[in-house]
């Protein structure tokens, strides 16, 4: 009984966990809190990338240029720098509407490539985008990014006390504002799933000419996927700079994120949302916490020197990721949890 | 002055682009027979400089100063061979052991492979030559083989020439004039078709990986001989490139891919003596973007209905 009511509801049983941890657990105030702050972050990047590579079947390689946009859009709307300095959740607005118009406008043309020509494009994209972000000086701050990203709630006083002073006091103001936007993005995607226009997602992944000849339209439903999946990470974007309080440097929002990120829902499981968030869970759980703590073993063991060196699994973090997917494709192609129906389908194909 | 400019930076782009272009043939012909972009090529292409840096010096190699010998060409042509052999064996190993089973798995999963075949590559890389970059020897002299004060033509990019074009030519020939290359383009129409005429379908992917990574080895001894410097991180960089080019010139097709290796070596040769280096690999691919949008085929692809 218990263990079934787990398995059904096991979101909102992770939610009021998440929900009650900082009160409980004090350390999450501290740092460890940021780094949970950042694991949400990069979880709702990753269901914005499970909309383009999960539901529709579209392989995308440049997810971090969007959440890069949204970063930067946000930050130009509400530095000191510029003129602007509008509230964060306007500017996160804006910021977000303008990157899916920017997703609709590089997937515009490129609807009639082929799959593996569509994701060389999104690389490019990618590439595009780190490039101008860092040779944008005069109004990226280059390598320097943009900073200070003011708080959200800045300026707004609520029983007499600066809601933006609440922020920057607090961080565990950041904590729930993230895990409440990963729930409604989670939130939303359920309902999405479901909808007629997630339905069509599933349908064009499937079979293009048969979801044809039911009367979807394969190019709106692929520029939705587009849409939806550059302003969940436009969003993403929009959270991570104001948590940091700056964009950071360009290389945050680079091939490796991208592809980081894509590792995270393949690992977990195509368009499996429960999959997904394991899937940034179990990568980002292993770089913060895993190597570190197994390198210090190391060391401690070997007695060797701090830095570069064969015998630290730091060292050896490219190769295991690499074997993780090699395997995880071989052996379990639909993911630690997978999706009833992208299993099915995959299960199919493969007879 | 601006003329011998201009004819100078697209003869430096031609050079480069010749090497893109036997990567990017490397990329397209594995894209023929499977369908899927070998994402690994370029760190392949990595690890074969990594074993040119290791044979450089057994095979006798150093730097001199003076106009290379007879013997300083052969022993070129050896190291050529001995990483093209080192990269043509690696990439068969690697399709044995990863690709062969995904077959008849859904298209994202070699796809996926291959990224996870590229990081341990990568890893493979670090561990063979540390995270700093490494010089490679300088064999060849940089003295200018061309009179006067006009255009630099030197050693190095003759040795580009030198192997670039009786590489491709070779290639080519192969693919066209062989009983084996007639086979690898059966299995590129159709690879159901090629397997029921009597074809090996296996061997022919393997033998396709295997001149692929030949290519690539042999590109990345130019390569090094030529910028004299090597990193384990060179992959991503040069495998985008030729990946580019490969596109560009439309998936599949040989012709295609040295065509497009030599469009995106002048357009970056172009971009970063006019725009500066900054901003050229960022012109490389607004091109291809804007090319794709004209010609979803590329620019000597055919076009092809996408397959279930």
């Amino acid at each position: 009984m218990g263990h079934r009511w787990l398995k059904e509801r096991w979101d909102v049983a992770a939610l009021v966990a998440l929900a009650a941890a900082p009160l409980v657990v004090p350390a999450l105030g501290g740092a460890l809190g940021g780094q949970v702050t950042t694991l949400f972050i990069f979880c709702i990047l990753a269901l914005g990338l499970n909309v383009m590579v999960g539901y529709t079947g579209l392989l995308h390689l440049g997810i971090a240029a969007f959440f890069g946009i949204g970063a930067y859009l946000l930050a130009v709307l509400t530095v000191p720098l510029f003129p602007f300095q509008i509230g964060w959740l306007a500017a996160a607005a804006v910021s977000i509407a303008v990157t899916a118009g920017i997703g609709l406008a590089l997937g515009a043309p490129m609807l009639k490539l082929r799959g593996d020509a569509l994701a060389i494009v999104t690389l490019g994209f990618g590439e595009v985008v780190k490039v101008t972000l860092r040779n944008l000086e005069q109004i990226t701050g280059g390598m320097k990014g943009l900073n200070p990203v003011p708080p959200p709630g800045a300026g707004v006083t609520i029983a007499g006390t600066d809601l933006g002073m609440a922020f920057a006091v607090d961080p565990r103001w950041f904590y729930y504002l993230s895990l409440a936007a990963l729930a409604g993005v989670v939130w939303a995607m359920r309902r999405l799933e479901a909808s007629r226009l997630g339905r069509a997602w599933a349908a064009v992944r499937e079979d293009e000419l048969a979801a044809a000849t039911l009367g979807i339209s394969a190019t709106q439903v692929k520029l939705s996927a587009f849409a939806m999946s550059a302003a969940v990470a436009a969003l993403a974007g929009c959270l991570y700079a104001a948590t940091l309080s700056t964009t950071a440097d360009p290389n945050a929002y680079d091939f490796n994120r991208s592809i980081t990120v894509l590792c995270a829902v393949i690992i977990g499981g195509l368009g499996s949302i429960p999959g997904t968030l394991l899937g940034v869970a179990i990568l980002v759980g292993f770089d913060t916490v895993f190597i570190p703590a197994a390198d210090s073993l190391i060391q401690q063991v070997s007695g060797t020197a701090n830095g570069w060196s064969l015998l630290s699994l730091g060292s050896w973090r490219l190769a295991i990721f690499g074997l993780a997917l090699v395997l995880v494709m071989r052996y379990r192609p639909a993911g630690l949890i997978p999706s009833r129906r992208l299993a099915a389908e995959w299960q199919r194909g493969a007879q | 002055m601006s003329a011998v400019f201009l004819l100078q930076q697209c003869l430096i782009g031609l050079t480069n682009g010749g090497l893109i272009a036997l990567v990017a043939i490397g990329y397209t012909m594995v894209y023929g027979v499977l369908r899927f972009i070998n994402f690994a090529h370029g760190d392949l292409i990595m690890l074969g400089a990594c074993a040119a840096l290791t044979l450089v010096g057994p095979l006798g190699l150093a730097p001199t100063g003076t106009p290379p010998t007879a013997a300083t060409w052969l022993r070129i042509a050896g190291l050529v061979l001995l990483c093209g052999l080192f990269c043509g064996g690696l990439n068969v190993a690697v399709d044995r052991l990863v690709y062969r089973p995904l077959r008849n798995a859904p298209a994202l999963a070699p796809l996926v492979s291959a990224i996870g075949v590229s990081f341990i590559f990568m890893n493979i890389g670090l561990a063979w030559i540390g995270p700093a970059d490494r010089g490679f020897p300088q064999v060849l002299p940089a003295a200018n083989l061309l009179p006067g004060k006009g255009v630099q033509f030197g050693w190095k990019d003759l040795l580009v020439v030198a192997v670039v074009v009786p590489l491709i030519a070779a290639i080519m020939t192969l693919m066209r004039a062989t009983r084996l290359g007639k086979a690898l383009r059966a299995v590129v129409q159709d690879r159901t078709a090629a397997a029921l005429v009597g074809i090996d379908i296996d061997r022919a992917v393997g033998t396709t990986f295997f001149l692929a990574g030949f290519l690539g080895g042999a590109a990345s001894v130019v390569a090094s001989l030529y910028t004299n410097t090597i990193g384990y991180q060179m992959g991503f960089q040069s495998g985008l490139y030729a990946l580019t080019a490969a596109v560009l010139g439309g998936l599949g097709s040989i012709r295609g891919a040295v065509a497009g290796g030599l469009v995106v070596g002048l357009v970056r040769a172009l971009s970063t003596a006019y725009a500066g280096e900054r901003w050229a690999g960022a012109i490389v691919f607004a091109l291809l973007i804007v090319v794709l949008v004209f010609r979803p085929e590329g620019l000597l692809g055919r076009r092809e209905r996408e397959r279930a």
